[in-house]
Order: C-alpha cells, then sequence, then structure tokens
C-alpha cells in the first residue's frame, strides 16, 4: 500500500465539544430510546455505540461515525468549501449559518483522507443534523474530490450516506445535477478497479440514494434505517395503500435484494476492515 | 374541446370573434375588413403580451397541458419508420416509457422517452406516465443496445418524477436510476436529451445525461415539483406559483446556468395548439444537434459529457456573508 499518510504533517482529531453540541442528544444524565421508550443513561449509551439494549442505532453526528470507524488521529479532512447561494433563495445564507453553528460543520459531509486498520482510505460521513444530510454543490464537489483523490492514490473509498434526506432543494437544479456528479465520479473509481463501499444509515433517501449511495461495489446497512427512493408519506399519499410493515427499513432492503449486509454498529469498523483486507490486492488495472 | 387556461382566455375570445366575423363576411359577402384587421392586430399584440409574460408557474402549466405532443407523437412526426421495443428483460415491459428504434432522415437511432396517456384508460394503462424501475431498466438495455450498435440516442424527457409506489421501491427504484445516470454518462455513443415538458427530479435525470442537452419554450426542469415544493416550504402545495419562482426552473434560466444547451421555440401559445408546427421546429434542431455531437470522436463525446457535469455546481472558499 502506498505509505503517503505517514508523510502527512497534520492530523486533525475532531473535538468533542462539537459533538457535545448536539441537540438529539442532550447534555442531562439520561436519553429515552425513540423506538422502545426506555430511558438509557447517557454514559452506558455512549459506550454501547448509541445503540439501544432494544437494538435501535440513535443517530450519530459525522464525528462520532469518524471516531467509530477511522483509526485514532488518522483523519486528515480536506480543505473546507462553503456553500453558495446560486438561485438567491430567500432564508438559504441564513439556514446555512444556523446549520454550521448547530453541527460545527462546513456544510453536510465530513469526509477526508483516514486508516482503517492501519488501511488508507478515503472516508466520508454524511451527517443529518446538516439541512437533513442534504446533497448540495458542496456535498457533490466534496464527494467528488474524494472519488478523484481516491483515483490519483489508488485507495478504496468508504462513504456512510445516511442522513441523506436527499437533494438540497434550495439550490434547485445545481443540486439536481450532483447527483449526476457524484455517480460519474463513482463511475470512473470504479473503472479504475477501485473499491467502494458505500453504508446505508438512517435515513437514506431520494436523491442521495439515487446516486452514489446505490453505486457501491458492496452496499451495507445499519438495521432499522430508512432507505428509499420516494419518502414513506409520499408513497403512501400517492397510492392511498396501507405501507407494509417494515417497509423502506435496511431488513426490507435486504430482502429485495438491494444490499449486500446488514450489519450493526459494533461491528461495522471491524466488518470494514474486513472488506478492505479482502480487496488489499486491488483490481484489475 | 381544448383546455384553456384562465390567463389565455381574452385572447381565445378574441380569436373566437375574429373567427366569427371571418364567417359572417363569408356567408353575408359584407365588407368588414378595416374592423378584421384591427381585430387580428389586437390579438397579435394580445398573444406577445401574454405569451412572452408567461410566469414560471404558468409555464409549468403549459408543460403539462394534456394535448401537449407526447413521445410517441414526436416519434411519429419525426421518424421515417420506427419499431417499438418492449420490455426489461427481466421483470414486465413498463408503458410509462417507451422505447425502440428507427431512423431520422436516413439515421438509424434509438429513442426513448417518458409516455403520458391522451385518456384515462391509456393514462392508466401508462400510470399517467410515472416509471417504475423496470422503464428505467427498459430504458437502459436499449441504451447499451444502441451503444452496441453506434447508434444515436435521442431522449424525449416529459416526467413528473419515478413513480412513488410500494412496488417501486421494492424493485429498486433509488437503485435503477442511479444505475441509469451512471451508465448512460459513460455509453460510448452520442445522446441528444431534448426536455418536451416536465423535467421532475431524478425521474428526468435518469434519461438526461447527454451530450446536448435543449428544453421546449414552455419546459421545466428542477429537483422538485413547485408543489412538492411549496409543500416542504409553507405546508400548502397551494402557493406552488411562488416557489416555481424561486425554483429557476424555466428554460431561460436553465440556459443562463449552463445546465441546457439551448431552447426549442414553440408555436405562438404553446405546442399543444400545433403539432405539426412544433413537430418541424424539432426536426430542425435535432437535425442540427445530431449532426454536431455525431461528428466528435466518441472517446472525446464521453470526456466532454463527463466534463460537463463535473463542472456544475456553485461554492466558494469563504462563508457566505448573511447579508448577501
Amino acid at each position: 500500500m502506498l505509505n503517503v499518510f505517514r508523510s502527512k504533517p497534520k492530523y486533525v482529531t475532531v473535538k468533542r465539544s462539537e459533538v457535545e453540541q448536539r441537540k438529539e442528544l442532550p447534555d442531562n444524565l439520561w436519553t429515552r430510546c425513540d423506538h422502545c421508550s426506555q430511558m438509557l443513561y447517557n454514559k452506558e449509551l455512549e459506550k454501547e455505540m448509541f445503540v439501544c439494549r432494544c437494538g435501535h442505532h440513535f443517530r450519530l453526528s459525522a464525528s462520532q461515525r469518524l471516531n467509530m470507524i477511522a483509526d485514532e488521529g488518522s483523519f486528515a479532512p480536506f480543505a473546507p468549501l462553503y456553500a453558495a447561494d446560486p438561485l438567491n433563495f430567500p432564508g438559504y445564507p441564513e439556514k446555512i449559518q444556523a446549520a454550521q453553528q448547530l453541527t460545527g460543520l462546513d456544510d453536510a459531509v465530513l469526509i477526508g483522507e483516514a486508516k482503517v486498520f492501519d488501511t488508507p482510505v478515503i472516508l466520508g460521513v454524511i451527517d443529518f443534523a446538516f439541512i437533513g444530510g442534504s446533497m448540495g454543490s458542496v456535498v457533490g464537489e466534496q464527494l467528488t474530490r474524494g472519488f478523484e483523490t481516491a483515483v490519483d492514490k489508488k485507495l478504496p473509498v468508504v462513504i456512510f450516506s445516511g442522513g441523506g434526506g436527499g437533494a438540497r432543494m434550495h439550490e434547485g437544479i445545481f443540486s439536481l445535477m450532483q447527483m449526476a456528479k457524484t455517480a460519474q465520479a463513482v463511475g470512473r473509481h470504479s473503472r479504475a478497479g477501485l473499491l467502494f463501499i458505500s453504508v446505508l444509515t438512517h435515513p437514506t433517501m431520494g436523491g442521495i440514494y439515487a446516486s452514489f449511495a446505490s453505486l457501491g461495489d458492496i452496499i451495507l446497512a445499519e438495521p432499522g434505517a430508512l432507505i428509499g427512493f420516494a419518502g414513506p408519506r409520499i408513497v403512501e399519499e400517492t397510492t392511498r395503500q396501507k405501507l407494509p410493515p417494515g417497509f423502506q427499513t435496511a431488513e426490507f432492503a435486504l430482502e429485495h435484494g438491494m444490499i449486500d449486509m446488514l450489519v450493526k454498529r459494533p461491528q461495522m469498523r471491524a466488518a470494514i476492515g474486513r472488506l478492505l483486507r479482502y480487496h488489499q490486492r486491488g483490481g484489475r488495472k | 374541446m381544448t383546455q384553456v387556461f384562465e390567463w389565455e382566455r381574452p385572447l381565445v375570445e378574441l380569436e373566437q370573434r375574429i373567427a366569427d366575423l371571418h364567417r359572417f363576411v363569408a356567408d353575408h359577402g359584407i365588407d368588414c375588413e378595416k374592423e378584421l384587421a384591427e381585430l387580428e392586430h389586437r390579438a397579435e399584440r394580445l398573444r406577445k403580451d401574454i405569451y412572452e409574460n408567461l410566469t414560471p408557474f404558468q409555464r409549468v402549466m403549459m408543460a403539462r397541458h394534456p394535448k401537449r405532443p407526447t413521445t410517441l407523437d414526436y416519434i411519429s412526426m419525426l421518424l421515417d419508420e420506427f419499431d417499438e421495443f418492449h420490455g426489461d428483460r427481466t421483470y414486465r415491459d413498463d408503458g410509462a416509457i417507451v422505447g425502440g428504434v428507427g431512423t431520422f432522415e436516413g439515421t438509424p437511432v434509438t429513442v426513448i422517452g417518458p409516455q403520458k396517456g391522451r385518456d384515462t384508460k391509456e393514462n392508466l394503462a401508462r400510470n399517467f406516465g410515472l416509471p417504475h424501475p423496470e422503464g428505467y431498466r427498459k430504458a437502459l438495455r436499449l441504451m447499451k443496445q444502441a451503444e452496441k450498435f453506434g447508434r444515436p440516442i435521442i431522449t424525449f424527457i416529459d416526467v413528473v418524477g419515478a413513480y412513488p409506489g410500494i412496488q417501486a421501491e421494492e424493485r429498486g427504484q433509488g437503485l435503477v436510476i442511479a444505475q441509469c445516470i451512471e451508465e448512460m454518462s459513460f455509453i460510448r455513443t452520442p445522446i441528444l436529451c431534448i426536455i418536451t415538458g416536465e423535467g421532475g427530479s431524478g425521474g428526468a435525470l435518469a434519461i438526461g445525461v447527454g451530450d446536448r442537452i435543449l428544453m421546449l419554450e414552455h419546459a421545466w426542469y428542477s429537483v422538485i415539483s413547485p408543489e412538492m415544493c411549496a409543500t416542504i416550504l409553507w405546508r400548502d402545495s397551494a402557493r406552488a406559483p411562488q416557489a416555481a419562482e424561486l425554483l429557476r426552473l424555466t428554460p431561460a434560466d436553465l440556459l443562463k446556468f449552463g445546465i441546457i444547451d439551448d431552447v426549442i421555440t414553440e408555436p405562438i401559445g404553446g405546442a399543444h395548439r400545433d403539432h405539426a408546427v412544433m413537430g418541424q421546429q424539432m426536426r430542425a434542431f435535432i437535425r442540427r444537434y445530431l449532426a454536431e455531437i455525431c461528428k466528435v470522436p466518441v472517446d472525446r463525446l464521453v470526456e466532454e459529457r463527463l466534463a460537463r457535469f463535473r463542472a456544475i455546481g456553485k461554492f466558494t472558499t469563504e462563508r457566505m456573508p448573511i447579508d448577501a
């Protein structure tokens, strides 16, 4: 494997304070599980990687996810990019600023070079807390740069595309076109014989599911994650049919042949490590 | 009876009066030339006034006019001969997307496009032009076939979106759209995409990655329909006209943004008013752009196609100032 990382001068450790600012898991001692209503002791919950005893996977911030997957201190993020407001959409700049303050992120994706069990990868995580984890120009560009860097350095790519609320409406057609741009970036990476592991976490919908996230060589999903194209409410309203139980869950996607494996959060890092090992020698070319 | 929009009513009434007067002149042999000329002049001014100042949402309504030419209409008007091919070879034939092979002015081409129905019966059979995954799979199959035989591809795009249904989700709607977008990007044959009516989000993009992207004058193309956008923003789909303004979904906007290459003008009052004239206009544009892309060596064509989409996106390296 390439040794480019060792020569890199600085590694960035994601600050804990970012995590603590999050509203999803309040600062008090206990959290109620959305699924089974059980009260969970926060310290315990954190130790269990934010998975309830009932199996419910809590939503993670990008940095929490990163800390669970990357080797400690190995993550070097790409240079930041910021959203423009190409349509002059009312309220968009304010929305961006509020999301930046809430999450400590520049936009909805945190991406860079990292190592997983010493294997260098491009690792990207989408964060739901940033405008629903929607894909605008910044997310599209950063992901594209991720795949391009991976082609240059012959690296595998791992993207956690959960939090994908889909397209970012406020950027209109520019947002739609990111679907093509990212799909093409995956296509070039794939044609270079390189590995892309796409991990679908809660929720992966719309324009994110219908572009790069569906194009992994290997597609993993966390249990219970909502995965689909049209939102369940839209499907219900359009068809006026009662949705079958478990509709659009990761289990449903597995049953219908859309994903390779369900992986529980505590096993995720090991699973990715294994998959990377199987592909250590790379593909053709 | 053709559906008349509210904003067209003064014009339609005036046109009716002119027609009545013509009939009167013919029947009674009375000379009303001066009156007629004046009425015609007024109608002309009114036509210009109405159709050159359509709001974005009025354009959306025009794009949805039930008499607007469909993919099969364009095929019968433009191709010398045509055979429709069916099925995705996996599950079923989806009537909401049609495709096949024919010749355009002597050149074999593959043509693909969503198909809306003309009446309730046909609309039920075609699911109101809302494709299932098998429709997109058929489209992809026909594109691969075109690539194998070095045939150019023309896609006509008029789809409000991929069908949001239970079975559609079970069969991987999102996944298939992703595959279409990805594969179409790398297909080694010229692709001409024409947005003829509605360009609704991923369901349109799935057959919308090409070397030239053209758009009719009264078509729209957006990441989300104005109704859905209004529902998200204000929980009120009745505010769709306002959302249509915000989304910048008109051909003029998209030309300015560099998303499309050219705008095909429609007969005055819209394509539905005169299919034949629309067909002629369309023919001229297809002839010109097809010739243009068929000249380019295929390696360069694919590189340029990828480069075009690679360049789309607006961002900065500085935080956005709030008061901007």
